[in-house]
């Protein structure tokens, strides 16, 4: 686990790498777009490697082991360069950044690539804290927002105090607690699909606690969590919509307002 | 023997009581409260991360210098006991266990035996083979009294009664406990059963506890307890039996502690509990009190399955504090009956493959987010995510090469989900198959089918964005 300070981060560099996800990719590419601006306007060029699919993931979670190294081995030659590789998602840049070294244990060659660019691997908000060590001016109107905290992205990359590092730069943001704030929302994948009961119930405690704060929207730095939600919330006619948490930041200090 | 049949757990019932329970709003409501009342019990007792993590390496150092000797550990305390004068039995599964249990107690006519808490005598079904030879088995931890006394199996390993407010409790009492009266207060709810299982302690043969460490280099036995009935059950009747999996022995006296210290912490937030019982034999010439008779059953029942693996070992390590369910977001949701196994939570999951084999319980790992709160308070520190995600790849196929096939092995293999996997595989490892797929899917993406299995069950359908992040990029590149 990578609790946050414990890892050593470089100098900023001028060009780094996007994995968008294929989550992001399909269903909420304004997350990845914002992204790519955040990262630009730091004076860093985003390289975005056109062979990029999907981390393996779903498969490594879901007991298909076989199916989910053929995919990410499919990822680990797309970063020849030694720049960063930033991913706008927890549980992505958990896989990668973790699972990868020991899903390749069989091949010490693979797992040499696979180890060495999970060394380069970091999640957005921690690449833009640490390494970009951003300085960001909202632009916004006052706004209360509520920030859920995926599980993968708090106890593997630790994201968690990332997120609330850059929500706490922007002057006008009141970022309020919930209600079993590092609870599961119920997403997990596959899970959702296999216990459909179970996870509606997480999902639906998850979406009053995040309404009960007053907040106007929430935020997540993992699409997933946000999807889940949002559409739990649709279902229920719910007009209280979450966002990634890069689209939020760019909106707020690009004074794009509702850019994209 | 007539035992009843062990658990077996299919798919679609697991299913079925999960979604009952999570439909009882009083049930969610009651184990909601008390797990946040355990969450925060537990947290105050660690509020030093970097000593806890510290703990907890010790903790896990042990547990795992344990295990890796396991075999001369239970030799080197089989020869301490029988020296103290407690005979030794081994049982392989449950049938011996209990076959074990009921032949002593036969030997001595016995017809009232009481028990303190054992998980492993649940594990076991001990109460069924108990009835089915005609002797009488009481409970005397007051949460399994209160279990027992209504028919139902425990609901958390720590805390049996959890899932049963005090009004269920005094109803229950009224109806069932001869001459006692409806009352909801507690201290007089404890204060009936504890007539009733004060005057049993005297007139039991025999007196049956768990064991929570078992030290091999004094041939200690250590019981770990609240309430004072663990120390009646294993002085006041003649005979005291001991059961215990084969998993809970460590090598010296000087191993306890850390492990102890975490163990009441992580379960119930004491610093330490009301009684810390250390047995090492039967009433000596002389003595005054104790038990003229002692015998400790040490049960497989499973475990070796999991010693064998280098990974799932791990699961041998536990300690048995419930601090996985009491933090696991889906137990807290279900409750422990919805499992249907002796252990319920993250570390039942982990643990009844072994114990009821994958063909009875491979729908168990898969109740998991594997959002890894589990992991992240197990004292012990055992992986579970990436055991549960272990054991669902073992529940769907064919063992590693090199590898013995577990019990039940590949037990939810099918065609249909292989070719899932192999389809999605095949697609995101060739990214101009991958390209276009997100072409065609932004484009038709009003024809994205509006049932999407468990997803929109309490969902509105996903929906492509209208283009992908791979063309919107593209586009830039070009411009």
């Amino acid at each position: 686990m990578d609790a946050a300070g414990s890892r050593h981060y470089p100098d900023k560099p001028a060009k780094v790498y996007l994995f968008g996800t294929c989550l992001i990719d399909m269903f909420c590419p304004e997350a990845g777009m914002s992204a790519v601006h955040l990262l630009e306007r730091e004076g860093i060029e985003v390289l975005f490697p056109a062979d990029q699919t999907c981390c393996g993931q779903p498969a490594h979670s879901s007991g298909f082991p076989e199916q989910a190294r053929a995919v990410a081995r499919a990822q680990l030659g797309l970063f020849p360069e030694p720049w960063p590789v930033i991913v706008p998602s927890g549980s992505c840049a958990g896989t990668m950044r973790h699972h990868y070294p020991e899903m390749f244990a069989d091949d010490p060659q693979l797992q040499a690539k696979a180890s060495a660019l999970a060394e380069r691997v970091f999640e957005l908000s921690e690449f833009l804290v640490h390494v970009a060590r951003v300085s960001l001016a909202d632009r916004g109107a006052p706004a209360r927002v509520a920030l859920h905290t995926s599980c993968a992205a708090r106890r593997e990359m630790g994201t968690h105090e990332h997120g609330r590092a850059l929500l706490a730069q922007l002057g006008a943001v009141e970022v309020v607690l919930h209600e079993h704030e590092s609870e599961c929302c119920g997403f997990g994948g596959t899970f959702s699909l296999k216990h459909p009961a179970i996870s509606s119930a997480m999902a639906g405690d998850k979406v009053d606690a995040l309404k009960e704060t007053g907040a106007e929207t929430f935020l997540s730095a993992d699409c997933g969590c946000m999807l889940s939600l949002n559409h739990t919330l649709q279902k229920q006619r719910d007009g209280f919509q979450g966002q990634h948490l890069a689209t939020f930041l760019w909106q707020r200090t690009s004074g794009e307002g509702g850019q994209q | 023997m007539n035992t009843q049949p062990l658990d077996f757990v299919p798919a679609s019932e697991f299913k079925q009581r999960a979604s009952g329970a999570v439909a009882d709003a009083h049930l969610r409501k009651s184990f909601r409260g008390a797990m946040d009342f355990l969450i925060n019990k537990r947290a105050a007792q660690f509020p030093d991360p970097v000593a806890l993590e510290s703990q907890r390496a010790l903790a896990e150092h042990i547990r795992k210098y344990s295990l890796a000797r396991l075999p001369e550990l239970l030799e080197q305390l089989e020869r301490k006991l029988t020296d103290n004068g407690v005979k030794v039995h081994w049982a392989e599964n449950a049938e011996e266990a209990c076959a074990i249990i009921v032949g002593i107690a036969q030997r001595h006519s016995t017809k009232l035996m009481v028990k303190g808490k054992s998980m492993v005598s649940e594990e076991v079904e001990l109460n069924h083979a108990m009835a089915a030879a005609g002797i009488d088995a009481l409970e005397s931890d007051m949460g399994e009294y209160i279990v027992q006394l209504d028919g139902e199996k425990p609901s958390h390993i720590i805390m049996p009664a959890i899932h049963k407010t005090k009004q269920q409790i005094a109803r229950l009492f009224a109806d069932k406990v001869p001459g006692a009266r409806y009352t909801e207060s507690v201290d007089e709810l404890i204060g009936i059963g504890r007539a009733v299982l004060r005057e049993k302690f005297m007139s039991a043969e025999i007196g049956l506890s768990g064991v929570n460490f078992a030290v091999a280099e004094t041939g200690t036995l250590c019981l770990v307890e609240n309430e004072g009935n663990g120390r009646m059950c294993t002085t006041v009747p003649e005979v005291h039996i001991a059961i215990t999996g084969i998993e809970k022995v460590v090598e010296k006296l000087e191993h306890v502690p850390p492990l102890f210290g975490l163990l009441t912490r992580s379960a119930t937030g004491q610093a330490i509990t009301t009684y810390f019982n250390m047995i090492s034999g039967p009433r000596k010439p002389g003595e005054k009190d104790g038990p003229g008779e002692m015998h400790l059953v040490l049960v497989d029942n499973g475990r070796t399955q999991a010693y064998g693996d280098e990974q799932l070992r791990s699961t041998l390590q536990c300690i048995r504090c419930g601090a996985c369910m009491n933090h696991c977001p889906v137990y807290t949701r279900i409750g422990g009956h919805a499992y249907g196994t002796t252990y319920p939570g993250p570390i039942g999951e982990i643990i009844s493959p072994h114990m009821l084999g994958l063909n009875a319980t491979h729908v168990l790992p898969t109740a998991s987010s594997l959002c890894g709160a589990c992991g992240e308070v197990c004292p012990v520190r055992i992986p579970i995510p990436e055991l549960l995600v272990r054991l669902r790849e073992e529940a769907q196929h064919d063992a590693r090469p090199g590898h013995a096939p577990l019990r039940g092995q590949g037990a939810a293999k099918s065609r249909l989900v292989d070719a899932v996997w192999s389809g999605w595989a095949a697609l995101y490892t060739r990214p101009a198959f991958y390209r276009a797929f997100g072409w065609l899917a932004t484009r038709f993406r009003a024809l994205t089918p509006p049932m999407q299995g468990g997803w929109t069950v309490s969902r509105t359908p996903m929906k492509p964005a209208a283009r992908t992040l791979h063309e919107l990029m593209a586009e830039r590149t070009k411009r």
